[in-house]
This record gives structure tokens, sequence and C-alpha cells, in this order.
């Protein structure tokens, strides 16, 4: 049997079980050495993975689990997420009363639940990586203990994910009913007999509902606020990254691979989607005081831009997908560890708290300030460039007043980020203490912010990248 | 058609009904009950009927799955959580909140267009003629063979929900 098509999961798998051991043996003082075993281990399996031994493409176990070239993609985005969120957390842990060990091998568990959803051909294994993601999330989210909000926001996602689930679940047993089969291969086979009938589309609207949580598009976004606000930071960057990502990444595989003959019924809900949460998660987002709120209506707001990827329907629009979801991931790693470092010294993620920042730490005035521009899409940082690819992609489908609308709600997104700007430029100054960013702190700001900027200045190489990943789907 | 085949149609489809019914009133039952442990008690005749539904189905591994994992475990384990945790008074244990009247036009509004959906819908014939046998062993070969990926996930699936229970559940007295 050819083990090449799952190595990287095998890989993951293993260095997640390696630290939940080592999280037993290291001493209680030093539990923090276990997210550096993770990062290191982690930057060796996406060196592996980039180096393209791992990346031979194929299926395994009689076609039930595939290696493509959108999966590979995704499991970098990933694992880079990963090693951005487990840098971010290693000054946060100390929060934490119990688990500091176990903590990074939970989350290098739910990057596992991610990759084994990209990497699904099969409706069961789909819907176990979901619920392998989820679970860790969950756990992930209530870690913090000490904070009402964290166990408050964990049960509301243990709930809000249930229910998420059971629609879901319901859409792909009528799959299952309709079809005689649970693989990808044998549906689409059976899609192309043709007439399976009205409950095709109730499936389909259900699996839809049941991503649009994960995505969190209006009118399936109420959880995330409170979760993202409640959630421990970097957590919280994980959710709105790698969790967005892997519902994105399913997506467009349901969609695009084997959906595509059914468009002429879904493309309606998809615009109404993607219309919706641009809309509402812009226009929420400018009454919030807390920062991390805030970022919570930006990331519903983002969700709708990457989906319009998805009402353009072509390779291009999976490309600008793509390359939106990989600069996304830098911009939010950028803005997040930024209130991690000014939340490490004060405990507090208000927006007011910000005051006086560039004269507190001019590092993280400008780190948050380079990401909050990239959401906005202020040339040069990158963000101008995914909006741009995503808009056009959508205006050579003929969709222009669609792309007027995400515009529009585009520029009304600028008055909320140049709010926080504002803030920390000219606000009130509530302290003079100056804010220490750790060092592993400093790494994820540098790393993402240089991203950020040079992905928008030289985008070539990423934009022929992700147009070589979406070629697999030129209509 | 013989006599025979048309008896037995008529019983499982009678049996089917029963069950059904069985399953929605408890159910129902379960949800609107105001004591979180009579709840718990509709829900085990609920999943006896589910376990009825895959018996009929001829799935016996998965009935006796039922039974054993679902009522044997889970049940018994929601009764005692219900009696570790302090309540005052177990007559209002299980709190409802005031969307009910809004809830049942959702609920009766997708019921509706489900329903709808279903009747149009052709359904392929999955119900088989095979004769009965032990599905334990074609169960195993599939997670063992096939399914693997998503067995082994299940694994840490599982390993992850443990850890985490501990951990979220340990020290609660340490803290105080």
């Amino acid at each position: 049997m050819d083990f090449s098509a799952v190595t990287i999961e095998i890989l993951v798998a293993l260095l997640g079980l390696v630290l939940l051991v080592t999280g037993l043996l290291l001493p209680p003082d030093h539990k923090k050495a276990n997210g550096y075993i993770a990062v290191v281990g982690l930057l060796g399996i996406l060196a592996f993975s980039l180096s393209g031994d791992a990346g031979r493409s194929g299926t395994f176990l009689y076609g039930l689990y595939t290696l493509d070239s959108l999966s590979k993609y995704f499991k970098e985005i990933f694992m880079i997420a990963a090693i951005l969120v487990i840098l971010m957390s290693l000054s946060y842990t100390k929060r934490f009363r119990e688990g500091k060990g176990e903590y990074f091998s939970i989350l290098l568990f739910a990057l596992l639940g991610m990759m084994v959803m990209v990497s699904s051909n099969d409706f069961i294994t789909l819907y176990i990586g979901l619920e392998l993601m989820t679970i860790s999330f969950v756990i992930l989210t209530a870690f913090d203990r000490s904070s009402l909000k964290s166990s408050e926001a964990g049960v509301k996602y243990v709930l809000l994910s249930a229910m998420s689930s059971a629609v879901l679940l319901y859409g792909l047993s009528i799959f299952y009913g309709l079809s005689g089969t649970t693989e990808y291969a044998g549906f689409i086979t059976c899609l192309q007999s043709g007439g399976l009938g009205p409950a095709l589309i109730l499936a389909i609207v259900m699996v839809l509902a049941g991503f649009g949580f994960k995505i969190s598009a209006v009118p399936f976004h109420m959880w995330s606020p409170d979760i993202y606000e409640g959630a421990p930071t970097p957590i919280t960057a994980f959710l709105a990254t790698g969790s967005k990502a892997a519902g994105f990444a399913v997506l467009i595989r349901l969609l695009l691979q084997v959906l595509p003959s059914q468009h002429v019924n879904f493309s309606g809900i998809i615009i109404m989607l993607a219309v919706l949460t641009i809309i509402v998660g812009n226009l929420i987002a400018i009454p919030q005081k807390n920062i991390k709120r805030m970022l919570a209506f930006s990331s519903i707001a983002h969700a709708g831009y990457i989906l319009l990827g998805l009402v353009a329907f072509t390779g291009m629009g999976v490309g600008a997908m793509l390359y939106y979801i990989f600069i996304y991931i830098f911009a939010n790693a950028g803005a997040f560890a930024s209130v991690t470092a000014l939340s490490n010294i004060t405990g507090s993620d208000e927006i007011e708290d910000f005051g006086g920042m560039w004269k507190r730490s001019p590092l993280v005035t400008a780190v948050l300030m380079i990401s909050l521009l990239s959401m906005a899409g202020i040339p040069p940082a990158a963000g101008f460039v995914g909006k741009f690819y995503l808009f056009a992609s959508i205006i050579k489908e003929g969709y222009v007043w669609l792309a007027l609308v995400a515009i529009g709600m585009s520029v009304v997104s600028l008055y909320y980020y140049v709010m926080v700007i504002r803030v920390m430029l000219t606000g009130q100054v509530k302290s003079d203490e100056p804010v220490t960013v750790p060092a592993s702190l400093k790494t994820v700001m540098v790393v993402s912010s240089a991203a950020t900027i040079f992905l928008g200045v030289y985008a070539g190489p990423l934009t022929s990248w992700t147009s070589s990943v979406a070629s697999m789907f030129v209509k | 058609m013989d006599f025979n085949a048309i008896v037995s149609a008529v019983m499982s489809n009678i049996v089917f009904y029963l069950l059904a019914f069985i399953i929605i009133v408890f159910a129902l039952m379960m949800v609107t009950s105001k004591n979180l442990v009579h709840s718990a008690l509709f829900m085990i005749v609920t999943f006896l009927g589910v376990a009825g539904i895959y018996v009929m189905l001829q799935a016996d591994f998965l009935a006796v799955v039922q039974i054993m994992v679902y009522i044997g475990a889970i049940s018994i384990l929601l009764v005692f959580g219900v009696m570790l945790s302090r309540r005052d008074n177990m007559d209002r244990s299980n709190l409802n909140n005031s969307f009910g009247v809004a809830a049942f036009f959702v609920a009766a509004f997708l019921f509706v267009i489900i329903t709808r959906l279903m009747v149009a819908t052709e359904w392929i014939g999955l119900v088989s003629t095979r004769p009965v046998e032990s599905t334990a062993g074609q169960i195993a070969d599939l997670l063992l063979g096939p399914n693997m990926v998503a067995f082994e996930a299940a694994g840490l699936l599982l390993l992850v929900a443990m850890v985490g229970a501990i951990i979220l559940g340990k020290g609660v007295d340490q803290s105080k």
C-alpha cells in the first residue's frame, strides 16, 4: 500500500502524541518547551511537504483519501497558521493553570482534523475530520479556566457546533440515501446519471448551512463574536484563520469538484450568503469597543469577500480565494499577536486601551497598522491585491453590481480599521508603561507584517502558485 | 407476489410505524419534560426505538451497540451527571425559554418543506432482500479496510476528547 498520500497526517499525529507524552514528562516550570518542540517539528514537516517528496499526488485506500495540489496547498497553509499560533501561544500559556503541556498537543490535533477534512474523498472521513477539528477547538476555547468568558465561550461553541453538525449530517445522510454511496467518486457518477430529485437541493442547502457555520457566513455567524471574544487570543486567531480556511477548502472541493452539475441550483444561495455576510459583518463591526469582537466581525466580513470566489465559480475565482486566504492568515496573525502583546501586560482587549500605543511600543503600533490596512485593502499591503483578484474574478463573470457592493463595504470597513489606528496614534494615553514584547511574539509580528508587505508588493510567485493549484477547476 | 411476502411487508410497515410513533412521542416528552431525570429516562425509550429500527434494517450489530453504548453507558452517565451536580429542586431542572411558539412555527415550516421535497423524490431501494446474516464481520472489514483513515481519526478524536475532559474537569476545587 502506498502511504505517501498520508505521510503528512501521520507525522502530525505522531508529533501530537509525542507532545502528549513530553507534556507529562517535562517539569512543571518548563512545560513551555513543548511549544518549542511543536514549532520545530511543524517547521520540519512543512519543509518536508514543500520539498515535494510528500507531494506526489495520489489516492489512498481505494480512493477514499486523496492528495492533490488543492489539499497540499491547504495543508501547507494550515501548518503555517499553526506555527504562527503556537509562537503566539508561548507567552500566553502562563495564564493557564492546568494543561500547559497538553495545550500544544490538542492544537496539533485540531490541525490534523483540518488536514483530514481537505484530503477526505468521502463523506464519512470528511465528517470525522470536521469533528476532530471542532472538538479540539472546543477544548482550546474553554482552556483559560481563570476566565469566565472562556468557559462560557466553550459551552456555547460545543452546543452550537453540535447543532450545525446535526444539520450537516442530515444533509450528508440525504446524499447517501439518494446515491447509496458515501464516496465522492461514486456520488459524482450517480449525479451524472441524473435525476436525483428535489431532495438533493434540500441536502445541498443543509451542507451549505453546516459549512456556513464553520466559515461564519451570515446568517450562521451568531456564534463567532462571543466565542472569538472569550477564547484565548491565539485560539481566536486559529479559529479565524485555520478553521475558516478548512471550511472554505471543503466548500471548494464539494461545490466545484463534486457538485458542479448542480451549480444552477445553489449559485443563488451563495450570492445571497456573500452579500449578507459582507454587509452585515462590516456594519456590525463599526460600533464594537472590544478589539477581539471587532476582529470577529471583520473576519465575518472577510468570509463574505472570500465567498465571492465561489460566486465566480471559475478557476480564477478559486485562485483568488486561495490567494486571499493565504494573505488573510498573515494579516490576522499580525493583528492578534499585537492584541496578545497588549493583553499580556494589561489583561484587557478594549480598543481604548490602545491609546498612545505608538509611545509605549512602536512595534505593536506598526504591526497592527500594517495588518489592519491589509484587511482594509489599502496598497501596498497584500490585502489590496487579494481583494483586487477577488473582485476582478466576479466582474469577469458579469457580477458588476456585486463587486460594487463589495467595494462599497470595503470603504465602510476602512472606517473601523482606521479608528483603531487613530486611537493608537492620537488616543488618550492611559498608561506610560512600555509594552515589552516577548521574542516569540516579536517573531510572529515581524514575519507576518513582512509577509503582508512583501506579498502586496511582489505577488507574482504566490499568484502563479495559486493559479496552478486552481487550474484543476478550469471550466 | 405470494401471500407470505404480502403479510411480511404489511407486518414490517406496522412495526415501523409503531416504532416511529414511540420514538417521536418519547423524544417530544424528553424535550418538554421539566424534570431532567425524567428526560433522561424518556431518552432511553427513544434510543430503544432507534435500536428497533436498526433491527428492521438487518443491522444487528448496530442495534446491539445502540443498546449497549447509548442505553447502557451514555444514559446512565447522564443520570449520574444530573445527580452529582447539585440542584435544589428536580421539578424545574430542565429549563425552557420563552421562544416556544416561534420555535413551533419555524419547525412546522421546515417540516412542511422537508416533507414536500422528500415526497417528491424517488428514492432508490436500499432495502435489500439479502438473507439475514451477522453484520459484525462486514463492519469490521469496512472499518479496518477502506474507512481506515476515518477510523484512526476517530480514535484520535476520542483521545483528544478524553484529555480535554480531564483538563477542563480537573482541579475545580484547587482554584477556590
